[in-house]
């Protein structure tokens, strides 16, 4: 255990003292700045005197300006920070002569990769919260209403799977670095992954479910439907899709059941009743997308344990 | 009967894929010994070390120190030994203290014994100057230094050095010989590896030849020179106007002389010390002239070539 803890606080104090750190919080911090206000001058379109969490669209407003919400970047930075923390984990030491000193000192071999993934997890985490809980604040300031207790139940949601996002890519990135020896390598691999799951996967998706079923402006509504099942379901195996729908079952209430057929239906007919949904149903909605999320993280995680428990110590 | 040493290893075998790296090896090392491992590139002295320390798990055989396998209790293990690799590293942005600092916490030190030991530490290695700078700064030599103080800190009843001297300057070589040397003074045992002969021979009261991952010779320096090349530490040649079998007599008396051969007019005496006023005298006694008289002394360099000639 106490193995354990020296490395967590020794990985802790490397990653707040690296100069990657500040780069991304700088990173980070701007494009959070960036779009709160953009979104703080927007917000007055488009709400009514029933419009409710009115807070919550300080973060789904986007302007002319800078066409982009704010989870819109999150869900581009989170991965870029989660991967810049864990591509190096383990193939740095090696590559640096570390590995056979550290792992010859008195200590559980699962505590040098349990350390290390824990402390980027928190280090993740505090970025993750600085920067809504700056937005947070600065968006408060801006417009001046206070959010209501449900609003800031759903922004914990929102914080708590941003980091369970992180996560994800973490560990990817972090299995990566115990299968590849060069740390460019695991680097690019990682980014080539997101990148491929960003831009492509709804491509892929698109075409696969137009190439089972054919539709087009005369398709009856049940081929349609059918059709938007199928992209749904390949688009699901990006987790970006999935971070996706959860921030917006979480941050858009009104808007309902992203996954229902009935959501569809209504977005054609254009006859859909804005009711929004409370916290405990949309919580249910997305329980299937964060139970996902976590399972991948662990898939990876677990894997990179496994890798590299078994690795053998060899002299060249 | 208590003859067991503090190192143990019975049958120890390796076997990466279809290379077998050690070969059925089999060791006893003392307390307080320096043993020196030697042997070419790829004899598998690195993959022993990495055996006794568990960090690799042996293909068939055992390990034992102080009793313990280190396959299968390697944290036991891990207390009584330190481990300096052949390229070792250390965080190059973190200054000389804080990297024994961690290796320091990754043993359970206290702070402050920590602290004060390694300003101990660091003042017999000779890097007190440097501590607060960072290790990306240090050359090969510090390195090792440093090495040898991050093996120190956790005081380990037994030390494996894995090619300390590769590398660096004469200077930094004398250095490092003698920490390893003081290291034995202290009850320590030290392991080393090293294909570097002359250096080895300086330190080691005991050597093991490795060749194909099998021990080929182990033993003293001297002992293991008189048993392969069939005599003592000196080689005396001797030539006579001529020699007769009293003279030849005469000389096998003379305390400290193994062997004695004719060639010729040549006589080729081997001897543990330098006995060339005895032998001269020995000559001069049986009425013969000597000629010339030349000794060379064997080292571990002939040893060696000898066993890597022959394997």
């Amino acid at each position: 255990m106490s193995g354990l803890m020296a490395v967590f606080w020794k990985e802790l104090a490397d990653h707040f003292n690296s100069k990657r750190f500040i780069i991304l919080s700088l990173l980070i911090y701007l494009a959070g700045i960036a779009t709160i206000y953009v979104a703080a001058q927007n917000i007055r379109t488009g709400i009514t005197e029933t419009t409710e969490f009115i807070f919550l669209r300080l973060f789904i407003v986007s302007g002319e300006t800078l066409p982009f919400s704010f989870p819109f970047f999150l869900s581009l930075f989170i991965p870029i920070v989660g991967i810049a923390l864990g591509f190096d984990t383990i193939n740095s030491e090696r590559a640096s002569g570390n590995l056979s000193r550290l792992l010859s000192q008195p200590l559980y071999r699962d505590s040098v990769i349990n350390g290390k993934f824990l402390a980027g997890l928190i280090t993740l985490a505090i970025l993750v919260v600085s920067i809504i809980v700056l937005v947070a604040g600065m968006g408060l300031r801006m417009i001046g209403v206070p959010p209501t207790a449900e609003e800031i139940l759903r922004l914990f949601a929102f914080i708590f799977v941003s980091i369970i996002y992180g996560a994800f890519w973490m560990s990817l990135a972090v299995l990566f670095s115990v299968f590849f020896s060069r740390m460019a390598t695991s680097a690019l691999a990682s980014i080539a992954l997101w990148i491929s799951l960003f831009l492509f996967m709804s491509m892929i998706a698109g075409a696969v479910a137009n190439a089972v079923v054919p539709v087009d402006q005369n398709s009856s509504l049940g081929l349609l439907v059918r059709n938007d099942e199928i992209y749904r379901a390949i688009s699901r195996i990006s987790p970006n899709t999935l971070y996706g729908e959860t921030i917006q079952v979480l941050l858009m209430p009104e808007l309902g059941n992203p996954s229902s057929t009935l959501m569809l239906v209504s977005i054609y007919t254009h006859g859909m009743i804005p009711t929004p949904l409370p916290l405990g149903q949309s919580l249910l909605i997305i329980w299937p997308q964060l139970t996902s999320l976590i399972a991948l993280t662990g898939l990876c995680f677990a894997g990179a344990y496994i890798k590299f428990m078994r690795e053998e110590i060899r002299s060249t | 009967m208590d003859k067991q040493g503090i190192i143990e290893t019975k049958d120890l075998v390796k076997i990466y894929g279809k290379f077998t790296a050690v070969d059925k090896l089999n060791l006893s090392i003392d307390e307080a010994e320096v043993f020196g491992f030697l042997g070419p590139n790829g004899a598998g002295k690195t993959t022993t070390i990495l055996m006794l320390l568990g960090l690799t798990e042996p293909t068939s055989g055992t390990a034992r120190i102080y009793g313990f396998d280190p396959a299968r209790e390697p944290l036991k293990v891990k207390r009584l030994t330190g481990y300096l690799p052949e390229k070792v590293g250390f965080y190059e942005d973190l200054t000389a203290i804080e990297n024994l600092d961690y290796t320091a916490a990754l043993n359970g030190l206290s702070r402050e014994t920590a602290s004060g030991k390694i300003k101990e530490l660091l003042d017999m290695v000779g890097l007190s100057e440097v501590a607060e700078h960072k290790v990306s700064t240090f050359s090969h030599g510090m390195k090792q230094r440093l090495g040898i103080a991050d093996v120190m800190i956790k005081d380990p009843k037994v030390a494996f050095f894995d090619e300390p001297t590769s590398g660096i300057d004469p200077e930094g070589i004398e250095q490092v010989l003698n920490i390893i040397k003081n290291m034995s003074k202290q009850r320590v045992t030290v392991v080393l590896s090293s294909h570097q002969l002359h250096q080895v021979q300086k330190i080691c009261t005991r050597v093991g030849i490795l060749a194909k991952g099998r021990l080929v010779a182990e033993g003293a320096v001297d002992q293991l020179g008189r048993e392969k090349i069939g005599g003592g530490k000196f080689r005396i040649e001797v030539q006579v106007s001529e020699h007769t079998t009293k003279l030849i007599g005469s000389i096998r008396k003379i305390k400290g002389v193994v062997k004695v051969e004719s060639t010729g007019d040549l006589l080729l005496i081997s001897c543990d010390e330098d006995l060339r006023p005895q032998i001269a005298r020995a000559i001069v006694d049986s009425d013969s002239l000597l000629v010339q008289m030349k000794i060379e002394e064997y080292g571990l360099d002939d040893i060696y070539m000898k066993y890597f000639s022959e394997s």
